[in-house]
């Protein structure tokens, strides 16, 4: 499979996730959006650079109760809980975000 | 589900391998991290090779492999707490806790101070800890 | 006819350094690649067996395996030349055959 983005042609796996992560750009993540019915907002964008900050640090990218718990620390309380990030991302926080952002599936994705 | 009824039982993941000539390193971190969903009193051990997982500045650009070693800082993250490292390994392999990452957690119910994950103990130390597991899993 | 021995697993979970080193001929060279780096460390357990066979065979570790391990050519035995994958491919060149111990 392949997403085309500016007359681009990207390679992802059967899911979308994108097949090289150095391939991402912010314009990967609004097309994949807008093709999921759903534009970014900078409430998505916040999530979006997060995972990508933490892929950079660790490698990975962190489950669910991780990704929940550490946005609570960084952004407050009032976004680190699982229905405000169900909300942005109602296919799974983890997941969805995780291909926005250009990262694999998350470890530990049950 | 109700907390209460949750059975927890103690899990040790026992690494004893070097991290890129085999897969056994990877593969146990990965399942560290699938596993640390389900709630368990989790431990992992480095010990023989397997100290050299730890080790601080690896660089694999020039084998072609992921270096992976970032990965063991977020077990803290994973409420994965319990580190330990056998201290005879290090000596036969003429390293010390200094060659090694320096891994912590932050802990949610002291303002998030940080703590030290690490514990060196000594292989008779080890062997009490190893006791009183339930599983073990081998790496 | 000078051969050429490589090592590739760490002298704690195989004897393969030592099996080596027991059958290895004056003369000859003694390549450490991937696991095999850990016995090029000094201060081990294992350090004294190579500075022993030192006197009639000639060390050698490849760089990017100890890189990729985090250890440090500071820390490589004293005698023991880094090789890059150049190197490595030069001492197969000169020896007469390879031996490898797995």
């Amino acid at each position: 499979m392949a997403i085309e983005v500016d007359g681009q042609s990207y390679e992802t796996d059967e899911e979308g996730y994108l097949a090289d992560l150095n391939q991402w750009r912010p314009e990967l993540a609004t097309a994949m959006a807008d093709a999921d019915g759903a534009p970014l907002t900078e409430d998505h964008w916040e999530v979006v650079n997060f995972l990508r900050e933490y892929y950079e640090e660790y490698q990975i990218a962190p489950a669910v109760r991780v990704l929940t718990k550490a946005i609570g620390k960084k952004l407050g309380k009032e976004k680190g809980n699982s229905k405000y990030l169900y909300e942005l991302f109602p296919y799974g926080p983890a997941k969805q975000a995780c291909k926005y952002a250009g990262l694999p599936k998350p470890t530990g994705c049950v | 589900m109700d907390d209460g009824d949750q059975i927890v039982k103690k899990f040790m993941y026992m690494n004893r391998k070097t991290p890129y000539g085999t897969i056994y390193a990877l593969e146990s971190l990965e399942v560290v991290l699938i596993a640390a969903a389900f709630d368990q009193d989790v431990s992992l051990v480095f010990a023989d090779d397997g100290v050299y997982q730890l080790m601080k500045d690896q660089s694999t650009e020039e084998i072609g492999m992921k270096n992976f070693s970032p990965t063991y800082s977020a077990l803290g993250d994973y409420d994965i707490k319990k580190i330990y490292i056998e201290k005879e390994s290090l000596d036969e392999r003429g390293l010390s806790l200094d060659d090694l990452q320096d891994l912590k957690y932050e802990d949610e119910d002291d303002d998030w101070a940080e703590k030290d994950s690490i514990h060196l103990v000594s292989r008779d130390e080890l062997a009490e800890v190893i006791d009183q597991q339930d599983v073990v899993f081998s790496f | 006819m000078a051969m050429l021995h490589t090592v590739n697993k760490s002298p704690f979970e195989k004897n393969s350094l030592e099996s080596c080193l027991r059958l290895a001929k004056a003369g000859s060279a003694v390549l450490l690649t991937e696991d095999g780096v850990v016995g090029a460390m000094k201060g081990t357990k294992h350090s004294k067996d190579v500075a022993d066979a030192m006197a009639n065979i000639s060390f050698y570790v490849l760089g990017p395996d100890l890189k990729a391990r985090g250890l440090s050519e500071n820390n490589v035995a004293e005698g023991i030349k880094v090789v890059d994958y150049s190197g490595f491919v030069d001492l197969a060149a000169e020896h007469e055959s390879v031996q490898a111990w797995l």
